[in-house]
């Protein structure tokens, strides 16, 4: 095993990474707890916050990854005009700011929405969205595209020759699930729900604006109360501690369920055709009403929006350049802590759970912890861009992991004794083994990053200044100016840029099959 | 031709000079005072024209989270001044020892005698909840009115919105010991809570609510920016709380000289006369020319008011049997 000796870089490298994570996370929270006098202790209200947070991270978890399966399913095995596009469209709603998918919820689901008029008009009472349902609905609008992208990669990665197998076996729907999809699904689901959970653990305005009142207060809420309501910080860092534990809980739970991937290789050829008849009709229920659900939304904020892109003020156009160069520097970033972390996985457990740790912690008390350790040594707001960045990276990193590592392992599992009996180099290994296997998720992670960073509204609002705006920033700050029309403008170009860095990435880091 | 290069350089290396020498004034302010809609770059160029200083703004996203900002940084602050905290947060700023008295007498136009030497008023507004005449011809008349009808609002979040910390205050103010009972009536009729006032806005204009929380200068926004006249406010017999937003001079300026000409011209009739069409608020003094169309309609008869110390002994117990009524 002479050559599996790492590339003499990756392993400081990783190191590098793991301490920049633990110190943006950690760090942060150390930060503010160093800098809090006394404060209150634990709450009636926190307790019922903190069961509100977990009941709706749960269900959003579950319900996401439960209607995510029959699309991914069909998605995978079906091949149709369109088919890549619509792939693509789909993931959409994911890179959407939060609030612009809201408003697009509400044309649709809304008081006024087509639903609610649809019901009207055949005498049914209105259907109301202010509840627990509400902010389920929103976080599975949010959550079902990423749920179903990460399962089309497991699905990917079943070989073609078990299917050719199954075929020849004359296996039937039943005995082709439990064979093939089965296992490969006890692989990648729990990583899946643990994902659209921690997501959904840190929600706040959703949970909020739709959860009806009070009795939706989420721990993210507790915290932003505690920081801005009553300036208490022990109790913000305290709450945020609990809120990271809930996480590093439910990635405990996912390491313990989590199992290695089996070295099964195939020549990763085409697969058979897939059954017809009832299979095809269900796939294509499955597929209609999943593009029907996640694009009638955006079809709404387009409609809203379009009419205004053009007459955007200047502020906006400027923002959105701002929010471009924050979006590139934050994607290579992305691509050297994933680099270093995914090559690290393929020898030790650490480097996954340290990158999934990212998404455990309260953007609010990173970006209060990030500002009371710049403030003494410099002005935050020269630092905005730069440290938005990073922490735009550090977030995306557990997305481009859960895809990335995955497969690196796979890979790993089925060509390294190959590699090893021809006696490849590591770099021939990296180059002519790894690589052509990882490309493809490695455009999706990136595209993502990118994505993700242009709709970010966390950390910047705590260290902008006039001047240093991002694009959603702008947004907002059209519609607290009561320009709404400008306002969905302005979310019309978010999530052009979003979709279009998304899309455009994938496709030139991923290859021309991206996506599939 | 030489010569006239170095004096060039030399008028040049002077101009350098004297710009380094420009003091620097900082405001912090919330963001939308800021925006190119909004007051300040109007602000900062007529100060500017007769300072001979730099004004520099820095931003939060509201008056809660300038002072957070503030009580983070400590004395280390960098600002001189602070515009747009209100009388919800003057008590913990002024505990906070950070500002200095502002020694300003002007003539303020307020509902309310104001006689605070620390925090002085730059506009004001009554909050009130807003509807369209066109959906809703008759609005409820007073609290009471709105709990017997069958109406829905939109209404923000005390913890995260100042606006929704107004409405506790508004119901304490207006109902004292009942303020419990009257939230446990408002309770079926509030559509749902929003972190923020725009969130809370924008769902009222999407027609998911009839009525929204807001300001009585709400419905001069749509008539003079979009031509709109069918918003207005409902006027509530209780009377209605009132919002002072106020700036004031920090304690550890490096210019506190020029921090208090920028509170004197923050309320002088210039930058007054900027403050009803952009920051849709009434100026702190009366503008001789009068206020804009549009801000001329009917004003509620009753102002209500805490002090800061009330305010602020208030706010945990009306927060406490708020979020008990609700969250039933």
């Amino acid at each position: 095993m002479r050559w599996r000796a790492d590339p003499p870089l990756i392993r400081p490298a990783a190191a590098l990474v793991a301490a920049v994570l633990v110190a943006l996370n950690l760090g942060a929270l150390v930060m503010v707890a160093l800098r809090a006098e006394g404060g209150e202790g634990w709450q009636a209200a926190d307790t019922a916050a903190l069961r509100f947070t977990l009941v709706q991270a749960a269900l959003s978890a579950l319900v996401s990854v439960a209607l995510a399966i029959p699309v991914a399913r069909a998605l995978a095995r079906r091949r149709f005009a369109g088919r890549g596009a619509l792939v693509a469209l789909m993931g959409a709603p994911f890179i959407l700011p939060v609030l612009v998918a809201v408003a697009g919820l509400l044309a649709i689901f809304g008081r006024n929405g087509i639903v609610n008029d649809f019901f009207g008009f055949l005498g049914f009472d209105p259907v109301s969205l202010y509840g627990l349902h509400g902010v389920v609905l929103a976080h599975v609008f949010l959550n079902l595209p990423l749920a179903v992208r990460l399962l089309l990669q497991g699905w990917a990665r079943i070989p073609a020759e078990h299917h050719r197998l199954a075929a020849a076996l004359g296996f039937g729907g039943w005995a082709r699930f439990r064979h093939l999809e089965a296992p490969m699904l006890a692989r990648v689901v729990p990583g899946v729900l643990a994902v659209v959970f921690l997501i959904c653990l840190t929600s706040f305005a959703v949970a909020l604006t739709l959860g009806g009142g009070p009795r939706a207060t989420t721990l993210e809420l507790a915290i932003w109360q505690a920081f801005r309501f009553d300036f208490d910080l022990g109790r913000a860092a305290m709450l945020a501690a609990v809120q990271a534990g809930l996480g590093f809980a439910a990635l405990a739970a996912l390491a313990l369920v989590t199992r290695p991937e089996a070295a099964l290789g195939g020549l990763d050829r085409v697969a058979p055709a897939p059954p017809g008849g009832l299979a095809r009709a269900f796939d294509a229920v499955a597929i209609g009403a999943a593009g029907l659900f996640l694009l009638a939304p955006l079809g709404a904020v387009l409609a809203r929006g379009l009419p205004r892109l053009a007459s955007l003020p200047a502020p906006v156009w400027e923002a959105a350049g701002r929010s471009l160069i924050v979006a590139a520097a934050s994607v290579v970033l992305l691509a050297l802590m994933a680099a270093a972390l995914t090559l690290a996985a393929l020898r030790a457990r650490w480097p996954e759970a340290v990158g999934m740790a990212a998404l455990t912690a309260s953007p609010l008390a990173i970006g209060t912890g990030l500002f009371i350790a710049v403030h003494p040594y410099a002005d935050p707001a020269a630092l905005a861009l730069p440290v938005t960045a990073l922490v735009n990276a550090a977030m995306a990193l557990p997305f481009a992991l859960r895809a990335l590592i995955p497969a690196a392992r796979r890979a790993e599992a089925e060509h390294g004794r190959l590699s090893l009996a021809l006696g490849l180099s590591p770099g021939a290994h990296l180059r002519l083994v790894l690589w052509p296997r990882l490309r493809r998720p490695a455009g999706f992670a990136l595209g993502l990053g990118a994505a993700l960073s242009l709709g970010d509204l966390g950390v910047i609002a705590l260290f902008s200044q006039p001047g240093s705006e991002t694009l959603p920033m702008q947004m907002h700050a059209l519609m607290g100016a009561f320009r709404m029309a400008d306002a969905a403008g302005a979310a019309v170009l978010l999530m052009a840029l979003a979709f279009g860095a998304f899309v455009g990435l994938e496709r030139v880091i991923g290859g021309r099959h991206a996506g599939a | 031709m030489r010569s006239m290069t170095l004096a060039a350089a030399l008028l040049g290396a002077s101009a350098l000079a004297a710009m380094a020498q420009v003091p620097e004034v900082r405001v912090l302010t919330y963001d939308s005072f800021t925006a190119d809609w909004g007051p300040g770059p109007a602000i900062e160029a007529g100060f500017e024209a007769t300072c001979g200083c730099d004004l520099i703004y820095e931003t939060a996203g509201d008056g809660a989270a300038m002072l957070a900002r503030l009580m983070l940084t400590g004395a280390r602050t960098e600002a001189d001044v602070v515009v747009g905290l209100d009388t919800n947060l003057t008590h913990a700023a002024a505990a906070s020892g950070m500002f200095a008295p502002h020694g300003l007498s002007p003539a303020l136009a307020l509902p309310i005698d104001w006689a605070d030497p620390m925090f002085l008023p730059f506009d004001w507004g009554w909050f009130a909840f807003v509807h369209d005449t066109t959906r809703l011809p008759v609005p409820p008349a007073s609290f009471e009115e709105l709990i017997a009808s069958d109406l829905s609002v939109v209404i923000q979040d005390p913890r995260s919105s100042t606006p929704g910390l107004g409405l506790l205050m508004w119901v304490r103010a207006a109902y004292g010991d009942r303020a419990a009972e009257i939230w446990r009536g408002l309770a079926p009729r509030i559509l749902t809570v929003t972190p923020g006032w725009s969130e809370a806005y924008g769902l009222f204009l999407e027609g998911e609510a009839d009525m929204v929380l807001s300001y009585t200068t709400s419905p001069a926004y749509h008539r003079i920016a979009e031509s709109d006249p069918t918003k207005d406010f409902a006027a509530f017999s209780e009377g209605h709380y009132l919002q002072v937003e106020v700036a004031a001079v920090l304690a550890g300026s490096d210019q506190p000289d020029l921090a208090r000409q920028f509170l004197e011209y923050l309320v002088s009739e210039a930058a007054q006369s900027v403050i009803p069409t952009t920051n849709w608020m009434y100026p702190a003094i009366d503008l001789p020319g009068g206020l804009p169309e549009g801000f001329d309609g009917p004003r509620p008869a009753v102002s209500l008011l805490f002090t800061p110390e009330e305010a602020a002994a208030q706010r945990d117990p009306a927060l406490a049997e708020w979020r008990d009524a609700l969250a039933r």
